[in-house]
């Protein structure tokens, strides 16, 4: 995963996420939900990403142990990337 | 259809035994009294039903949830107040059973459980989290002799000053965000309950709902270790709406079958004759079997998810065990107004053989133990990102 998608995902929260904290301040490893997003701002993550990056994230995927970190967020997201191309 | 084993149906007959000979025989004073059914619940306990879903191994049962789930129709049928302690406290067990992972102090507590047929009930809602279970404001704390601890302000315990022991959802700690959850059980002797309000409501009446304040003291094994959000989208969450469902079934097929009895009597009467609330009644079973439809075929749905167990925690899946609470808890009451109608006034009185006033005003409180209007709410979003459904 590259830094600029870390970077982009990072916005995604920043704008979505509604966390308490910085958002630079969450490591790609901490649980997002330990840190304060809510079940409800999560699914707006989830819209917002899918918009920003234009994919649709399949039913598999949406689950909360995919968007539960950065990196997992990320990974999806690589996942979802390397298919389309 | 799953095939149910022996021990399973030999569980049930239990139950339906106990529902038609005790439950049935205290459920008109349980509801005009609001009092809590305690014959039924230790005739449950005399059968050993408390640990039905704990694992053999572990001194429990080990019945399936097919089976729990059939007998908590069966006990609704009779009572619904003591289908729904029945439910409520399976639900805490097959959380426990299903998230112990192995831990030691768990295990043991559920040898304990299945000696003693210890009841568990739970504490979830919290005032000014409006009924978001996702969220708690109460946190652990530490005391000075290292015991941990916490006070709940909950608007509505569940029989919890009949329970032993309590399951309670609250932030990992004082600091931690109140989306950062874990659940606790805490011994009735170790937690106080300090009454807050009343519980004379139209149904439901004897659950013994009331809220407190609870405070309890407790060690740091007595905190399940899983992640709070699996076994909420693993165990929790389906577990209450399927068992809720059942014991929802239970109510209205009850209410049915006082709509049967009374319309086979009309038409005894006058062989031959047309008799119009035997029709109207016809109506009011296809309705019925929607309600069956729905609880029967998420059960099945649950059961098939066993043996992958994050397939709950999708999107889809969500959708799918919230939609059985939907549907669940607007049909049952309408099955129950059906045969209002079908059998007329007889159906109205208390204290006719045909009444349906208490599974009319105990299938009304479906709707409300998690608001539908939440549920929907949170339906709303998850349906944006399904794909498919």
């Amino acid at each position: 995963m590259s830094d600029a998608l870390i970077e982009d995902i990072r916005g995604v929260l920043r704008d979505h996420a509604r966390l308490p904290v910085d958002v630079e301040a969450i490591s790609v490893d901490a649980d997002l939900f330990a840190a304060g997003m809510s079940s409800h701002a999560s699914v707006n993550v989830m819209l917002a990403l899918e918009d920003t990056f234009d994919i649709e994230f399949p039913d598999r995927m949406l689950k909360r142990s995919v968007f539960d970190t950065i990196s997992g967020i990320a990974a999806a997201i690589d996942e979802l990337q390397a298919q389309a191309a | 259809m799953s095939v149910l084993a022996d021990r399973d149906l030999e569980f049930i007959s239990g139950i339906r035994q106990i529902a038609t000979e005790v439950a049935a025989a205290h459920a008109d004073e349980v509801d005009r009294d609001a009092r809590f059914p305690a014959e039924a619940v230790q005739a449950l306990r005399a059968a050993r039903a408390l640990s039905a879903y704990v694992p053999e191994e572990l001194g429990g049962g080990g019945v399936s949830l097919e089976a729990i789930a059939r007998a908590c129709s069966e006990l609704g049928r009779r009572c619904s107040s003591t289908a729904m302690v029945f439910a409520m406290h399976q639900i805490q067990v097959g959380t426990i059973v299903r998230h112990l992972d192995g831990a030691p102090w768990f295990e043991s507590y559920l040898r304990e459980l299945a000696a003693d047929q210890r009841l568990i009930a739970s504490v979830t809602s919290e005032i000014g989290t409006g009924g978001d279970m996702s969220r708690s404001i109460a946190g652990v704390t530490t005391g000075e002799d290292g015991k941990l601890g916490f006070e709940k302000q909950a608007p509505t315990v569940s029989y919890g000053a009949h329970a032993d022991d309590l399951l309670t959802t609250v932030r990992r700690s004082e600091g931690a965000e109140p989306s950062d959850q874990v659940l606790v059980l805490s011994r009735a002797s170790d937690t106080e309950l300090e009454p807050m309000g009343t519980w004379d409501t139209i149904g439901m009446r004897g659950t013994c709902s009331p809220g407190f304040v609870v405070r309890a003291r407790f060690s740091r094994d007595q905190i399940l270790a899983a992640p709070f959000s699996t076994m909420m989208s693993e165990s929790l969450v389906p577990l209450s709406h399927v068992l809720w469902s059942f014991v929802w079934l239970g109510i209205a097929t009850e209410a049915f079958d006082r709509g049967r009895s009374f319309v086979r009597q009309a038409m005894r009467k006058s062989p031959g004759k047309p008799v119009p609330a035997a029709h109207s009644l016809s109506r009011v079973m296809s309705e019925l079997s929607m309600l069956r439809a729905e609880v029967e075929s998420a059960l099945q749905e649950f059961l098939a998810a066993e043996p992958d167990r994050e397939r709950l925690g999708t999107v889809a899946a969500v959708l799918r065990f919230n939609n059985l609470k939907l549907a669940a808890s607007e049909q049952a009451p309408r099955v129950c107004m059906g045969v209002l109608e079908v059998i007329g006034i007889a159906a109205y009185k208390n204290d006719s053989q045909f009444g349906v006033g208490r599974q009319l005003r105990d299938a009304l409180s479906a709707r409300l133990m998690v608001a539908n209007e939440r549920i929907h709410t949170i339906d709303a979003g998850l349906l944006a990102l399904a794909k498919e459904l």
